[in-house]
């Protein structure tokens, strides 16, 4: 992740957080398992079969599908393709740059591409038009406009908004749903000392140690799990961030993706 | 995940399709200083997969604004031959094998003492000559080996393994078909001595219960492997001072 805009997170600001944090608060105020305020506007873009506003604090990201017709892959005939891309655009931050995706989008779009891959939320199945043909492409493309940490979160809750409203459609076909179900909620972590903070801000996210994400599905299963950062995790901390994610992506199921 | 098949991967004793049970490790061997050239090397045999790992440095970042003034950065390169899998692989980085190396970079910086070597990067060059499941996790153990070889100075060793669901069944070291026909893959690794987890991933669907199995069969798995390493490089050191006499 880039450092701030100077390019150095200020000592001030560092001691301030970790002092904060002696006393259970965060830099903001929040507790540690607590979530930015999110707003999420669906079908925010008419000219995309599905899309998605989101706001996670101050980090906001779009989120659009497109779908199209292609060629499977010669190992999955009988299914349709789903890819999943993140642009982090220069506007987003002072130090991203334009040009080909780096490390950063390549596991952050990687990461929230996993989550929805593995809990089977769009029926690749149904996306058939001719097997070994002919089947549907679902592009998700999500770019994030303004960054104040957590991408992989708020990229994942703009990629399901937008999945849930997206509609297949083209000429001379019928229209219909993009067949979606049982999504995944991540829950993104960082480990400052000894404790771990869900939903990073920029600032967490710099001076934090160890970073991981627990993407988890309603029945209480884990579907797609990262580390990140240098540090290290203990096996406690590890299982502890798997109940954390199970409590608060439920929490968060129920109010947003509903 | 989850590609559908025909493939019974467990038989009617609970075997696995190469006679494994669920808590045996493919054969490892690892061989260090392979290469003439780099700093430091090593060759790692695990099941099919065969890797070689290089070491660099460390020497001046390059470019300069990489430069970190506290601390060395390691820059691993996980890359696979055209010819390591069945169907030829494109040569240079894509997305999969950028994130790979990435997760691998990350991992290593825990183990190596990177704050001795300011502005320097340490190059670790990961070469996927055959490929067999679980290369990101056999890479990784080879270059803590191949660092080691190097003589760059580490706190720790860096292990690592795999555990996955097959069947419905929680076992170690996922082979390629479990690993195509799966339920679940969780490649891990740890600091050796401290047991500290500095990498991991997932993917498929496991329960609590499940992931709480898989973690205990990969740190007993750990510590056979980490044996393994440190007969690696005793063998090398060993054999050098007989032939200095």
């Amino acid at each position: 992740m880039p450092k701030d805009a100077s390019g150095i997170l200020s000592e001030i600001k560092k001691g301030y957080i970790i002092n904060q944090l002696k006393s259970g608060k965060r830099g903001d105020g929040r507790s540690p398992e607590e979530f930015r305020k999110i707003t999420i506007i669906p079908d925010y873009v008419k000219r995309a079969q599905g899309s998605a506003y989101v706001m996670l604090g101050d980090t906001k990201v779009i989120a659009g599908i497109k779908i199209e017709q292609g060629e499977p892959f010669p190992d999955t005939p009988n299914q349709g393709v789903l890819t999943t891309n993140v642009e982090m655009l220069p506007m987003a931050f002072p130090t991203f740059e334009p040009g080909p995706p780096n490390e950063d989008t390549i596991e952050i779009a990687r990461v929230v591409d996993r989550g929805i891959r593995e809990a089977k939320t769009v029926d690749l199945k149904k996306l058939v038009i001719e097997p070994g043909k002919k089947v549907w492409i679902v592009f998700i493309d999500i770019d994030v406009i303004d960054f104040d940490g957590n991408l992989i979160d708020a990229c994942t809750l703009g990629a399901l908004t937008a999945l849930k409203t997206a509609v297949v459609k083209a000429e001379g076909m019928d229209e219909f749903k993009l067949p979606v179900d049982n999504l995944p909620i991540s829950v993104t972590m960082v480990k400052i000392g000894n404790t771990l903070l869900c939903d990073p801000s920029v600032e967490e996210e710099q001076m934090a140690e160890a970073r991981i994400t627990v993407s988890t599905t309603e029945d209480g299963h884990i579907r797609a799990m990262q580390k990140g950062k240098v540090g290290s995790l203990s096996i406690d901390e590890i299982k502890n961030a798997i109940s954390i994610s199970l409590k608060v992506g439920s929490a968060l199921r129920e109010t947003y993706i509903r | 995940m989850g590609t559908e098949s025909n493939i019974k991967l467990l038989d009617e004793n609970g075997l696995r399709l190469d006679g494994r049970n669920e808590m045996e490790l493919r054969p490892i061997k690892i061989e260090t200083n392979v290469l003439e050239r780099a700093d430091g090397s090593a060759f790692i045999e695990w099941g099919g997969n065969k890797i070689i790992v290089s070491v660099y440095g460390p020497r001046e970042a390059y470019p300069k604004h990489t430069q970190d003034i506290d601390k060395a950065v390691i820059k691993a390169r996980y890359n696979m031959a055209a010819f390591s899998v069945d169907e030829r692989k494109r040569p240079g980085p894509d997305r999969r094998s950028v994130e790979i190396s990435k997760v691998i970079s990350e991992a290593l910086s825990s183990a190596v003492m990177v704050e001795q070597f300011p502005r320097t990067q340490v190059d670790v060059f990961i070469e996927v000559i055959q490929a067999d499941a679980g290369t990101r996790i056999a890479g990784l153990t080879a270059a803590s080996v191949a660092l080691a070889a190097a003589g760059i100075p580490m706190r720790d060793m860096v292990v690592g393994c795999t555990a996955g669901k097959i069947e419905g069944k929680i076992v170690l070291d996922l082979s390629k078909e479990e690993d195509n026909f799966g339920q679940a893959d969780l490649p891990m690794a740890v600091l050796s001595r401290s047991g500290e987890v500095v990498l991991v991933q997932m993917d498929g669907d496991l329960s609590v219960e499940e992931f709480n199995q898989a973690t205990d069969m990969i740190l007993d798995a750990t510590k056979r492997i980490a044996q393994i390493q440190r007969d690696a490089l005793v063998a090398r050191y060993s054999v050098e001072t007989q032939g200095g006499e």
